[in-house]
Formats: structure tokens, C-alpha cells, sequence
């Protein structure tokens, strides 16, 4: 477990942000909880009638690892000054790759999920904070199932705004997928407790993820070397918290395809106890 | 999207002898660490969402200083709007590459590592590694490693800044940037003692004698 020093701190243990430096046996967690069986968590479930939200730098069309778009939507500076933004059908793919290669990664681990896209990034970053928000308020309103939001802000001033709105996602029973910054800096909204926060693990297993017993990054997936769609129909190999964060996404999507009525309590507790390092034990009860 | 601005030679670094050597320090000591091919320090032109070659290391040394691309596309860009670093591989396979960018620079690379350089909230410009050495690419703790390296470099684009001034800049006052955004920095006298320990450090790591 890399307890990493705190970037304000230099406490370690005050941020943990990455798994590094330790193997998932060194990082055991045993969960009080009823046995389940095999596969019960998500065996069986593509993703099928779970509608994904990849809120980012847009997706591309027809992309081979991609696959069919549902929608496209932008946001766009509503011209009224004020910082008003509003949220429109668009056909302007990716301005970056970002968000096709976080949608590549969730069509890989639940490849009949529906995939729609809110593009917040790509354009002129005045405001960006705020049409992070925009763009986020607009995909928790419209009821997604999962959104993957591998992006942060550091800007404290957008901390309550986007505590309330993950607040509202998660009593809405939509799922935020929100990835830890790539350095060991405070970012919002992975830090909330309504949303499943995701970090990087050094390991080479594709389909491994870990609980972190030190939230609050809550879980560790696959985010080093990844394949994964790019612009023009290409694939490259990245690293990076960004791309962790849509496999447990997609995970969401099969829990759901096959346990539709789960709260998003329950789809964190059933990652919880299937996570590779986490041993149900017994209990208190004797 | 090929460069449109190129600056004469002689203004290189914004023709300030100081900040170019710190400048040129920090790409080089930067190449150095990662074993790479080529390095970059670009500041965020604001005003036109442009980023500047403002130092480079190896390929393109000689000719990049003062080229200007859109901030708004590739991988840079969005290192610029989301804030965070990023190791990106396999780039010369991908047609999807700013290959044009990377054209006009006369070096195709086929991996790259890149980071905000960040002052508190805002993005001053992107640091860029090309083709590191193998055992620095798309490993997390490179990852961290530019990060903070990343911190030192943006140290010294303030100051260049400081002294220089930004090229379109805006004033922060006027600027609502959110995951990344930048601004115009001015340095206090605790901050200027910092930047000049920083200064003798890389001139250290360099190997250089004092100045």
C-alpha cells in the first residue's frame, strides 16, 4: 500500500491517491458481510439496458473499440454572461482522445451497456470548472445509471456545489465513477463519500481491482500501460488514474444490468466484497 | 495547426539571458532524468488558447522556441484543460497523433510524457518528455515523478513569467478556470529566495558552476 506523503502535509497516510509499491496480498481486508456465490455480483451481466455517461472531452463516433454512441451532447456557454452554460446535442466528437479511451475501457468490460457522452473539455478552458459542474448536473438529471467522470477540479470553490450534486447523483441512484488525481494534490469530487472514487495499481492482471482499506481512493484497478481507443479509430497505450476509473465503471454497468434495483450503496458494497484482496469473514458473532 | 509565430533566435526565451538559461535547465535537467529524446516547457498564451515553445532540450532545439499551437487539441491540450499529467505510448502507430504538429517539429515521437506546470489553481503551460527511456515509460511512479519534477519546472516558468511577462495572459482577476485555467503570476520576495535556490540547484544537477 502506498501511503504517499500528503502534498500539504508529508504525513504518510494523509492522501493516499495510488497503489504502488505493494502486492494485493500485502493489502488484505476481511469484510463482515453474508457469503456470496461465485460471480453472483456481475457473471451474466453485459452492461445491458445500463445507460453509461462518459462525462469528458467527448467520444468518438463509430470507433472501433468504441462501438455505437448512443447521444453526443456539449456544453456551451449559454451567452448570457454570468457563467451560464447549457447543454446541447453535438456531432464534434473528441477534442482529445480522453474520453473515447475511458469509453473504449468501458464498452471492453460491459459491452452492451448504452454509452452517451457530455463533452466538458476541448474548448477554450475559461470556465472549465464551471462546465465540469454543467455538464455533470446535466447527466445526473437526465437519470444515467453510471457516469464515469475521469476528471477533477482542484478549485475549492466549486467543493460544496459538487458535493451536493454527488450528493443528489447518489440518492438518485446514479452511480458516479470519479478517478483520483494523477498527482498527490486535493481534487473534488472523487474525495466524497457518495461517489466510487478509483486510483492505479501497478499490476498487470487486466480484469484485477483492490479495496484500499485507506479511502479515501476506495478502490485500485488497471491504469498502468493500458490499450485503449484513440482518435481516428487508433489505440495507444496510456497510464494514469483516468483510465482505472471506467473499468470499475463498466463493472457498475454489469452490476446493474443484472441487479438493476441495487442502490448505489449496494453497487459499492458489491465491489467492496468482490474486490481481489477482500476475505468475508465471520463476523463478530460466534 | 503547424506553428505560426516563430520568434527570431536571438529572442529566444523572451530574449532575457536569465530566464532562457533557467528555462533551458529545466528541459535539459528534465531530459536527463527520463533519459529522453527531447523536452519542452510551453507557456499557456490565454488570451488566444494558444501554447508556446517557450525552451526546449534536443530535438528542436535550435528552431521550436516561439512556435504556437492550439491548446484546445491533442494530448497537450488536454493536459492543459484537465489539469493532470499524462504518459501516452505507441504514439507512432496512432494516425491520430497531432502528427502535424509534431511534423512541423520535425520529430515524430513515439512516446510522450506530459504535465501541467501549476501555480496554486492555475495552469501556466504543459511540460512535455519525448520517448523517454524504456524503463520511464507508462510506469506509475514516472507518473509521479513528472509530477514532481513538474512542481519545480512550474517554479521557474513563474519566474520567467515574472520577469518576462506572460504572453497573453489574462488577468486572473478576469479568468474562471476551473480544472485547469492559468494566469499571470507575480512573485514575492520569499518566492524570488525560493527561485533562486532553485536556479542554483539545477545548475548544480547540470553540472554547471554557479553564476
Amino acid at each position: 500500500m502506498q501511503t504517499a506523503p500528503s502534498a500539504s502535509t508529508g504525513h504518510p497516510g494523509a492522501l493516499t491517491w495510488r497503489l504502488v509499491g505493494k502486492t494485493p496480498g500485502e493489502v488484505p481486508v476481511t469484510a463482515d458481510a453474508e457469503r456470496s456465490a461465485p460471480g453472483w455480483a456481475w457473471d451474466g451481466g453485459t452492461g445491458r439496458g445500463v445507460r453509461v455517461c462518459i462525462v469528458d472531452s467527448g467520444v468518438e463516433r463509430d470507433h472501433p473499440l468504441v462501438g455505437p454512441v448512443q447521444a453526443s451532447w456539449v456544453v456551451v456557454d449559454a451567452g448570457e454572461g454570468g457563467g451560464r452554460f447549457a447543454v446541447e446535442p453535438t456531432d464534434t466528437g473528441d477534442a482529445c482522445g480522453h474520453g473515447t479511451a475511458c469509453a473504449g475501457i468501458v464498452r471492453r468490460t460491459a459491452p452492451d451497456c448504452e454509452i452517451h457522452s457530455v463533452r466538458v473539455l476541448g474548448e477554450k478552458g475559461s470556465g472549465t470548472g464551471a462546465m465540469l459542474i454543467a455538464g455533470l448536473r446535466w447527466a445526473v438529471r437526465q437519470n444515467f445509471d453510471v457516469i464515469n467522470l475521469s476528471l477533477s477540479t482542484t478549485r475549492a470553490r466549486f467543493t460544496d456545489e459538487l458535493r451536493l450534486l454527488a450528493d443528489e447523483a447518489y440518492f438518485r441512484r446514479t452511480v458516479i465513477v470519479a478517478s483520483a488525481h494523477n498527482s498527490p494534490v486535493e481534487s473534488f469530487p472523487w474525495r466524497f463519500a457518495s461517489v466510487i472514487s478509483v486510483g492505479s495499481h501497478h499490476e498487470d492482471t487486466a480484469d484485477l481491482y483492490l479495496y484500499n482499506p485507506l479511502p479515501p481512493v476506495e478502490f485500485f484497478a488497471p491504469g498502468q500501460n493500458v490499450q485503449v481507443a484513440w482518435l481516428g479509430g487508433t489505440t495507444i497505450r496510456s497510464t494514469g488514474n483516468s483510465f482505472a476509473t471506467p473499468y470499475i465503471a463498466g463493472l457498475c454497468a454489469r452490476i446493474l444490468s443484472k441487479h438493476p434495483r441495487m442502490t448505489t450503496f449496494q453497487v459499492k458494497n458489491t465491489l467492496y466484497l468482490s474486490a481481489a484482496n477482500v476475505r468475508v469473514g465471520t463476523g463478530g458473532a460466534s | 495547426m503547424i506553428g505560426n509565430s516563430v520568434r527570431p533566435a536571438s529572442a529566444r526565451n523572451g530574449g532575457d539571458p536569465l530566464s532562457a538559461q533557467l528555462l533551458q535547465s529545466v528541459v535539459d535537467v528534465a531530459r536527463a532524468i527520463f533519459g529522453a529524446q527531447a523536452s519542452s516547457v510551453f507557456v499557456l498564451d490565454e488570451r488566444n488558447w494558444e501554447l508556446v515553445f517557450r525552451a526546449v532540450s534536443g530535438n528542436g532545439e535550435d528552431s521550436l522556441v516561439g512556435r504556437r499551437f492550439p491548446a484546445s487539441s491533442g494530448i497537450a491540450g488536454w493536459v492543459v484543460t484537465s489539469g493532470e499529467p499524462m504518459i501516452v505510448d505507441d504514439l507512432a502507430r496512432s494516425a491520430a497523433f497531432d502528427r502535424d504538429i509534431a511534423e512541423s517539429t520535425q520529430y515524430v515521437p513515439d512516446s510522450l510524457m506530459a504535465a501541467p506546470l501549476v501555480h496554486g489553481e492555475h495552469v501556466l503551460g504543459v511540460l512535455e518528455v519525448l520517448d523517454p527511456a524504456p524503463q520511464s515509460r507508462t510506469d506509475l511512479d514516472e507518473l509521479d515523478l513528472l509530477a514532481l519534477f513538474a512542481r519545480q519546472a512550474a517554479t521557474a516558468l513563474r519566474i520567467v513569467m515574472d520577469r518576462d511577462g506572460a504572453p497573453g495572459a489574462a488577468d486572473p482577476a478576469e479568468t474562471e478556470a476551473g480544472v485547469g485555467g492559468g494566469a499571470g503570476v507575480r512573485l514575492g520576495r520569499i518566492e524570488r529566495e525560493a527561485a533562486r535556490h532553485l536556479v542554483e540547484n539545477l545548475q548544480r544537477l547540470l553540472g554547471e558552476s554557479g553564476s
